[in-house]
């Protein structure tokens, strides 16, 4: 099971994936917003999405669990 | 003359604006969100009322409680400052309707100058050269594929109501173009509620010089030379200076002469900047008009001593330009470099909190900060939190100045990217003048 892990504190600007979704390497899953830019969060192994843990619009802090892979 | 302004901005912008305020005998009334309570930029006003949450659309985007706190006040003129409301034709109309002096231009003009495509249109009416292109927006991707094989690859595809770099793309060849087209579409959609699109011929290895004007309600018109601000991360800029180091007199005046008859073309009034790329041929084209006082207005004022903040105010007030084109000095050399909270590689944000601030001092150094020792630098708004100003005899001395400034410039708590800012100050290219709008990637990001 691998973990997307946020790198940066900022909002939840879009999940590109849904629960079940299966995902190559280095495919976005999220894009974060911080200081009015988006950064997209890839997927560092393939998988399928098991859980999402947050929302569109939700705060995170840098390393906040975002998304489980298994 | 105005006894009180509302200031409906935050940070470097709404300090310096006070700054000036004070000097005029004018009272200021700052907004603020909640995430900016304990800001520099309360303390300093007069008065300062909470306006609404920390994301910019309750709090500093909310009109209807910014025109409410300017009535309940009593303010008389409302500065926008730049970004945020400050180029919104809605609110420069709602504070029209309530009887508050919007420091700026007409909404009419906003509105013409806020379309990319509506301000391409305008110029070329009136003669003055537009980057070649299209002055109508797209149906599809396939049209737009169909214009860039006629006009010939690279263009740069745009989204009219962009800015900051959003909603636009350069295409090599058709395919780019086509994978461009939906997902830059997409993201103007999203951020400026309007998807249209356009493209233009891409300008080789070009420079961003734009030039400052001025015009009173009586339609007197002048310039105060140009700034160049070649150098920029992410269509960002980073560093800007007067004069540029490409302008021969000649190009000067003609840019000059172009600029100001941009601006009595469209009824314009107040500060504005007139933006155009200039190629290694020294051809010009226009790029986009901004209706409001620049970030990096400063080099301006420092090259020319007038204080465009006084200026704009007195033209709100209907006072007469006491200016005229020949009383326009230019003194020295000047550059400014905007410090934002970033990492300096990858120029991704680093919010947190300052816990050592120590600033270069000396006469040839000016700051505009936002932040103090032991401020919270917070997501929710843009990376800029300060800027540093030089002025040399010429551009050699401007250079050593900023050279040292920036060695003595430490913060600590957060990423900025003065590291980088280092880097390009002391990077041969840059001493050379050779300060295209690709320095960054050309020289920085290559090694």
């Amino acid at each position: 099971m691998s973990k997307l892990i946020s790198n940066m504190a900022g909002s939840v600007w879009k999940i590109v994936v849904k629960q079940g979704d299966k995902v190559e390497k280095g495919q976005d899953l999220v894009i974060l917003e911080s200081m009015k830019m988006e950064i997209s969060l890839a997927a560092e192994s393939s998988g399928v999405v098991k859980e999402i843990k947050v929302n569109e619009g939700d705060f995170v802090n840098e390393g906040d669990v975002l998304v489980e892979l298994e | 003359m105005f006894k009180k302004i509302l200031i409906a901005n935050r940070g470097e912008i709404a300090l310096r604006i006070m700054r000036t305020c004070k000097l005029m005998g004018i009272n200021t009334v700052a907004i603020y969100s909640e995430a900016d309570k304990d800001s520099p930029h309360v303390k300093k006003a007069d008065q300062a009322f909470l306006v609404g949450g920390a994301r910019v659309n309750e709090s500093y985007l909310n009109i209807d409680k910014i025109i409410e706190i300017a009535k309940e006040t009593g303010s008389e003129a409302v500065h926008p400052g730049y970004g945020l409301l400050s180029e919104n034709p809605v609110f420069a109309k709602k504070c029209e309707e309530a009887g508050i002096t919007f420091i700026g231009p007409s909404p009419e003009v906003i509105s013409r100058m806020g379309s990319k495509i509506e301000s391409r249109k305008a110029m070329e009416e009136v003669g003055v050269p537009v980057v070649p292109g299209i002055t109508y927006p797209l149906s599809n991707a396939d049209e737009a594929v169909k214009i860039a094989s006629s006009m010939g690859y690279p263009v740069m595809l745009k989204a009219s109501a962009g800015g900051g770099g959003i909603g636009m793309q350069i295409a090599h060849d058709s395919e780019e173009l086509q994978k461009a087209f939906a997902g830059n579409q997409k993201r103007a959609t999203d951020f400026f509620g309007d998807g249209a699109m356009y493209v233009e011929k891409y300008i080789e290895n070009p420079r961003h010089v734009e030039i400052q004007i001025f015009a009173d309600k009586s339609g007197n018109t002048i310039y105060l030379w140009e700034r160049e601000c070649s150098i920029q991360r992410r269509h960002q800029k980073v560093v800007e200076e007067a004069p540029s180091v490409i302008l021969d007199e000649e190009t000067r005046s003609k840019m000059g002469a172009a600029a100001i008859k941009a601006a009595k073309s469209i009824g314009y009034s107040n500060a504005g900047t007139i933006e155009f790329l200039v190629d290694s041929n020294k051809n010009f084209y226009f790029l986009e008009m901004n209706t409001r006082l620049q970030v990096e207005h400063p080099v301006t004022e420092e090259i020319t001593g007038i204080d465009l903040v006084e200026q704009q105010i007195r033209i709100a007030a209907d006072e007469v330009l006491k200016y005229t084109q020949s009383d326009i000095k230019r003194d020295g050399h000047s550059i400014e470099v905007r410090i934002y909270a970033e990492d300096p590689k990858t120029f991704f944000p680093s919010p947190g909190k300052i816990t050592k601030l120590s600033l270069p001092k000396g006469s040839e150094v000016r700051h505009e900060l936002a932040i103090e020792e032991q401020s919270v630098v917070t997501p929710f708004y843009d990376p800029m939190i300060g800027k540093l100003i030089v002025k040399g005899k010429n551009r050699e001395e401007a250079i050593i100045h900023l050279k040292n400034a920036l060695s003595e410039y430490e913060i600590e708590g957060i990423k900025t990217n003065i590291p980088m800012l280092r880097e390009v100050i002391s990077h041969q290219a840059f001493k050379d003048g050779d300060t295209t709008t690709n320095f960054v990637s050309k020289y920085l990001q290559n090694k």
